[in-house]
């Protein structure tokens, strides 16, 4: 795909953050949805393109009355919405629709009108994993940790150094759910939930939303907003089963869309002004560190640790705070763009100065796919 | 009130050897006939060359711990944490997501790369569950 053909235009996330029970999961999407075509300066009407991942494209349309002739439902978890910019830009340049929406949106708290989510016992996963006692993220998420931490030499304490700096950075964002600093000792004293991870290392689980518009740079320039151009993507998938990675040292579906990305916008990792990694656990940032190719797997944990990611480091790192200290529905990945945009537009409540170039990196499922975007403010 | 059920898997056509074999003692795995890829899960083709001619063989049994959690809360129906879940990797190559038996349940006890042997564990009269200690000697 070329690079910079394609802005988003319009970006927003619901209303209220973390716990929300007046409101629906679709609710929610549509309330994401509006304040993002306000954003934008737009009417639902414009809207012909749409995507969206969990609930359905023709749930969401039909709720908000939108008539597309380009849909998108790829649901792979919480990158999602990663894939659902790189579609939305192929089919934007490929003329098939001219302004797409993506929403997301779970009551992750709260529990309303959620999507039940089951293991069928007959599948893969529910013969070859829940009955060795999987129950959730926090029971699987970690299980390629200490394997990582042994072949590269990983420690307790850099990983838990991962949540000391995220929460400087949600101290700096008033919609961050949790805001009082906390220290490596706090981390490693807090409830363990599945060793080697204790309770600061998981992600938060709240209620939430976001949505996004996208355009062609030629339209973007007659929009309200400073337009944030798609300088290059990247996605891919690996196995829905943890237990059947590859390795446990990497996660190839992170080397496959990271790479691709870099490649596509044409940029060297010195280049890169600002960064995310969705984080719904601690270990992700040093994954996406090493897969990206930022640096060697070896260095990762140390380079948090010592201070490279937090505010003024060389290399800012999931600035809204992250899964970790800023939200979690359940499905990230599109809060992590919604802060990559506020960054390339300036406006970010702890905003990196003169950011030109952010990557946004994501994670669906337990490393079972991903998606990269980098973003740019300069055309 | 009877309590929650450990989940229990449900063979499809595709995996009953497997489910047969654990109930008789015996962990399956499948080879390819062409180009002698080991593999797991089961299916009846070759993820590498996607040759339909496999085989089904009957492993060692024999592995060690690539890497686990100690799972704390929340526990899965049927479990009384802490508990290990463990991905053993087999001599023959693929690895399987299980449970470690007569090891206790600390990081102490649970060293990475200890060699592991299987075992079958019963969960009713239909399907045995296969599972790992620590090997003898």
């Amino acid at each position: 795909m070329r690079k910079n053909q394609v802005a988003v235009v319009g970006a927003a996330e619901t209303t209220e953050l973390g716990v929300i029970p007046n409101a629906s999961q679709l609710q929610l999407h549509a309330d994401a949805a509006l304040n993002a075509i306000a954003d934008a300066g737009l009417k639902l009407s414009d809207i012909d393109g749409f995507a969206t991942a969990v609930e359905t494209p023709q749930q969401v349309c039909h709720y908000l009355g939108i008539k597309p002739t380009w849909v998108d439902g790829t649901s792979v978890g919480g990158c999602s919405f990663m894939l659902h910019v790189r579609h939305a830009a192929a089919a934007i340049e490929a003329g098939l629709c001219k302004t797409v929406l993506i929403t997301h949106a779970e009551s992750g708290k709260s529990m309303i009108g959620k999507l039940p989510r089951s293991t069928p016992a007959d599948s893969l996963n529910g013969q070859f994993e829940a009955p060795f006692g999987v129950y959730g993220p926090p029971s699987m998420f970690p299980i390629p940790v200490l394997r990582f931490m042994k072949t590269y030499g990983i420690t307790h304490e850099q990983l838990a150094s991962v949540a000391v700096v995220q929460r400087e950075w949600a101290a700096k964002n008033p919609r961050a759910m949790m805001k009082d600093p906390i220290t490596v000792a706090d981390v490693l004293n807090s409830r363990m939930i599945a060793y080697p991870f204790r309770l600061l290392q998981c992600c938060l689980v709240t209620d939430g939303g976001g949505a996004l518009i996208l355009t062609s740079a030629e339209r973007a320039r007659d929009f309200p907003r400073k337009p944030v151009y798609i300088m290059g993507t990247g996605e891919s998938v690996e196995t829905p089963m943890v237990s059947q990675m590859e390795t446990f040292n990497s996660s190839r579906a992170f080397k496959t869309a990271g790479p691709l990305a870099f490649k596509e916008a044409g940029i060297a990792h010195n280049d890169v002004d600002h960064l995310m990694i969705y984080d719904a656990f601690a270990h992700l940032p040093l994954f996406g560190l090493g897969d990206l190719g930022f640096m060697p797997y070896e260095e990762t944990g140390k380079f948090i640790a010592d201070g490279n990611t937090r505010p003024g480091g060389k290399l800012p790192l999931n600035t809204n705070g992250g899964g970790l200290s800023y939200m979690h529905s359940g499905m990230y990945g599109m809060y992590a763009l919604q802060e990559s945009v506020r960054q390339m537009r300036g406006i970010a409540p702890a905003q990196v100065p003169n950011a030109k170039i952010s990557v946004c990196h994501g994670v669906g499922g337990m490393f079972a796919a991903s998606g990269t975007i980098v973003f740019t403010n300069e055309r | 009130m009877a309590e929650p059920q450990r989940a229990r898997p449900k063979p499809t056509p595709e995996t009953q050897h497997f489910w047969d074999g654990t109930k008789a003692g015996e962990l399956r795995l499948q080879r390819c006939d062409a180009c002698a890829h080991v593999y797991f899960p089961p299916r009846p083709f070759c993820p590498s060359c996607a040759s339909r001619k496999v085989s089904v063989f009957k492993a060692s049994g024999k592995g060690f711990l690539y890497s686990y959690v100690i799972n704390h809360r929340p526990a899965a129906p049927g479990f009384t944490p802490p508990y290990a879940i463990a991905v053993v990797e087999l001599d023959e190559g693929p690895r399987m997501m299980s449970n470690i038996i007569d090891c206790p349940q600390t990081p102490e006890a649970l060293e990475l790369d200890m060699k592991l042997e299987v075992a079958f564990q019963e969960l009713d009269d239909k399907i045995a569950l296969p599972v790992f200690r620590p090997a003898k000697g």
